[in-house]
């Protein structure tokens, strides 16, 4: 009886051992943050891309509307995908887009906004990349939503699509 | 020539503290970035790293530190902005409690079935 029971137990944590490993090597094993967990936009002070003058984030956000703070470089190949979806949010009255020139070289990104079109009503720049942090960001390209609060409401991470464009203009009426 | 060789012997020990300071901080700084995941690279600390974000995660470290920054703050502020998941070493949270009170709780059993196997023994 007791070597049953013993035998039942061993079964069971192999089996529960099995389960487990086996879910595990389904997961994808790269990490995927928390991306719509609401946090507030960090203080801080950049270089303003055209006028090279320090900028403090309360002054660049200072209106009550929605932003859009967009990561870019002109290194970066997805970057070009995503500007044409930058260019038609643009349009829009309601919401401003700030952009972040991540690690450029700055004839090159002159270059990339002469040649695919301005969407970006102030570009910053983020020579060492700490900007980018202080944002919580991985890399480029990276777009976060930011409400009337002033509180990032979206993070997405790589490119955005016609359908994350689709889904902050919903937000932002 | 009294008081020129008091001043020489001040400047050099005053030099000399700046240098422990700016060791100090180093070791700090390669104890936290040791403790840093690099969230962009699989399985490498953020000091082992070479990437963009793990350079960046570097200057930030550092000027954190230069700012007088403690450890602890360090890793709060990088845990607001990437979660849990960027230190190494996880804090006891609702989240981690299983993660360390599995093996305490092992090595409770254990303990005990060790016991009673001895105090069997014994009574034979």
């Amino acid at each position: 009886m007791k070597n049953k029971f013993i035998l039942f137990i061993v079964i069971t944590f192999l089996i529960f051992c099995f389960v487990v490993f086996y879910k595990g090597l389904n997961n994808s094993n790269t990490y995927t943050p928390i991306i719509n967990d609401k946090k507030r936009i960090p203080l801080f002070e950049a270089k303003d891309f055209n006028s090279n003058v320090y900028l403090d984030s309360k002054k660049i956000f200072n209106e009550d509307i929605f932003y859009i703070v967009n990561i870019w470089a002109s290194w970066c190949v997805p970057c070009r995908t995503e500007h044409p979806l930058l260019m038609q949010l643009s349009k829009s009255q309601s919401v401003k887009l700030i952009g972040l020139n991540y690690r450029d070289n700055f004839n090159n990104a002159k270059n990339f906004i002469s040649e695919f079109g301005n969407p970006y009503s102030i570009i910053l720049i983020d020579k060492d990349g700490t900007l980018g942090i202080e944002f919580g960001a991985y890399g480029v390209p990276e777009t976060f939503l930011i409400d009337k609060n002033k509180d990032i409401i979206k993070k997405f991470v790589g490119p955005i699509n016609q359908e994350i464009v689709n889904e902050m203009k919903l937000i932002i009426k | 020539m009294k008081i020129l060789r008091i001043f020489i012997i001040l400047f050099l020990c005053m030099n000399f503290s700046q240098l422990h300071s700016n060791e100090t901080n180093n070791i700090l700084k390669n104890k936290i970035l040791k403790n840093i995941r690099c969230l962009i690279c699989q399985g490498q600390s953020v000091y082992d790293s070479e990437s963009d974000f793990a350079s960046s995660i570097k200057l930030i470290v550092d000027k954190k530190i230069n700012k007088g920054l403690k450890e602890e703050q360090i890793y709060a502020f990088l845990r607001k902005k990437y979660g849990d998941w960027i230190i190494f070493d996880p804090q006891l949270n609702k989240n981690t409690y299983i993660l360390w009170l599995l093996p305490l709780l092992f090595f409770l059993v254990g303990g005990a079935i060790i016991q009673k196997k001895i105090l069997k023994k014994n009574e034979k």
